[in-house]
């Protein structure tokens, strides 16, 4: 398949535009693979990719219920940013954010990564102190943090609400410059594309039924398009996890929860970066279309449905209005929910299971996509050498029973809180 | 809006309760000395597609407990009742 280039644009506009080829196939499935990954998101395709390229293993399908993207990667408020200070957090989201800075060179695909910088708001002297530790922590390891003060803020967000009566005053910020924004529906296109162009096989509208089983090891799967065999099976099926793995007979500590997300109508450019609100949990930035993107806290009860409660939707507007005044007559466009997998300690996990020929990419509570492309290469690198990678030996099952929980908000066990 | 028939006050809204979540999980007995029913009790849950018993508090009403059984995906309420009264 020709590569995208200025050229190929140039090419293409003489000829009408007709002559482009289709970005990557539709193969019927082989009866068998050395790897299937269940689950055509950016993880399960970013998986597939970093396979190929990574371990030069090339006999890898992906199999996708519906269409690629259809899920948490096509409903999430598209925020990069790789603010962690725990250990087994930091450094991963950090390899994820280098990922995401040459990832259109590296797929020849444009995602739009846009570093336009991320401040994360506080707003009490205890608020800052944490923040400052988080900067520390971030710069020890070499990721970009600047603590900033309220007239530094107020100078680079000018509309934000700094009266003497604002419930929760803007004491500074934790910005990180590097953090931004990417094009999500264009992160699995990419993969895709990219994937595909190493020989993954990417099978669509292929519902996964259940498991074929060797005596105790899984050798494929039983899909709506047939049996098909591999040594290896990976799930990346966030927010349908446990419905998988119990096939498997495995149980897990996760709860399945809706997250809202929305779009306000497109305006002016008016928001030049990430800003995330201290005080409640609320974030916002502007998409290049120019509509503002708000995303805020779980509807608060297990839901599978991919659509939100009003209490929400109320709850994150004067979460906007509170912060940013000026958009209180601004009208919603569209919202949406995506069924998020919330872990007991807020931390996903990416490790072999308990049942031999299984893996599991998963349990990314609010933040998975900004971890696609390290959550396919460490998932990857896991399922081709059995052994997880320094940057996902954390991000265990056995972890919760061990008591190395990687608790990054310090919630506790309790999955709707994290 | 989810509404919840609480049987001591009616038919309320969600935003009077409050949520723990699966009804399901059984403490253990405290002189239980195995940690694996406690880590079972503590992080894991069955986290059903469809039918699924939950604590929700009325925190903002009469303040019981309540088991309510409820779809996950249709948000259909199949019952509702006090927490005190089933789990004896």
């Amino acid at each position: 398949m020709a590569r995208y280039s200025a050229f190929s644009i140039f090419k293409n506009a003489l000829g009408g535009n007709r002559g482009w080829p289709r970005a990557w196939r539709d193969p019927v499935a082989k009866p068998q693979y050395d790897v299937i990954i269940v689950g055509g998101g950016g993880h399960g395709l970013a998986t597939a990719y970093y396979l190929a390229k990574e371990h030069d293993i090339h006999n890898v399908a992906v199999i996708e219920r519906g269409w690629l993207g259809g899920g948490n990667t096509g409903r999430n408020t598209t925020i990069v940013r790789s603010n962690y200070m725990l250990p087994g957090n930091t450094m991963f989201y950090e390899r994820s954010m280098r990922l995401w800075e040459n990832l259109s060179q590296d797929l020849n695909f444009n995602v739009m990564m846009s570093q336009r910088g991320q401040f994360h708001l506080g707003h009490s002297p205890a608020q800052m102190d944490g923040l400052r530790r988080r900067g520390n922590i971030m710069r020890a390891h070499g990721i970009d943090g600047e603590l900033i003060d309220r007239a530094e803020v107020q100078r680079r967000l000018p509309y934000l609400d700094y009266s003497e009566n604002a419930r929760f005053p803007i004491v500074g910020a934790l910005y990180q410059g590097r953090a931004g924004t990417a094009r999500h529906d264009a992160v699995a296109w990419g993969y895709a594309r990219a994937a595909d162009r190493l020989g993954v096989d990417i099978i669509q509208q292929c519902e996964v039924l259940g498991y074929l089983w060797d005596n105790d090891r899984i050798v494929g799967v039983q899909t709506t398009k047939g049996d098909i065999r591999a040594p290896k099976v990976g799930l990346a099926v966030a927010g349908n996890t446990t419905v998988l793995a119990e096939k498997a007979g495995v149980r897990l500590p996760i709860e399945t929860h809706a997250l809202q997300a929305f779009v306000t109508e497109p305006i002016k450019p008016f928001i030049d970066n990430v800003v995330s609100f201290g005080a409640a949990h609320f974030y916002i930035s502007q998409s290049d279309k120019g509509g503002l993107v708000l995303g805020g806290d779980l509807d608060g009860y297990n839901s599978y449905a991919q659509r939100g409660g009003l209490p929400i939707v109320n709850h994150t507007m004067a979460a906007a209005k509170s912060l940013v005044p000026a958009i209180s007559r601004q009208r919603l466009l569209r919202h949406w929910a995506g069924a998020m997998d919330m872990t007991m300690d807020g931390s996903p996990i990416i490790a072999k299971l308990p049942v031999e020929g299984l893996y599991l990419n998963g349990g990314w509570c609010y933040g998975g996509f900004k971890a696609t492309p390290a959550g396919g290469w460490c998932f990857a690198w896991t399922i081709a050498k059995d052994e997880p990678h320094k940057d996902n030996a954390e991000f265990t099952l056995s972890r919760f029973e061990q008591g190395y929980q990687i608790d990054e908000k310090a919630h506790g066990p309790q999955a709707n809180l994290q | 809006m989810i509404r919840l028939n609480c049987p001591v006050c009616g038919l309320r809204d969600e935003t009077e309760f409050t949520y723990l979540g699966d009804a399901t999980a059984r403490r253990p007995k405290m002189d239980e000395t195995d940690p694996k029913p406690w880590v079972d009790f503590v992080f894991f849950r069955d986290n059903p597609r469809g039918s699924h018993k939950e604590y929700w508090h009325h925190v903002l009403g009469c303040r019981q407990w309540l088991i309510v059984e409820r779809d996950t995906v249709s948000h259909d309420i199949s019952s509702s009742s006090l927490a005190k009264d089933v789990s004896a």
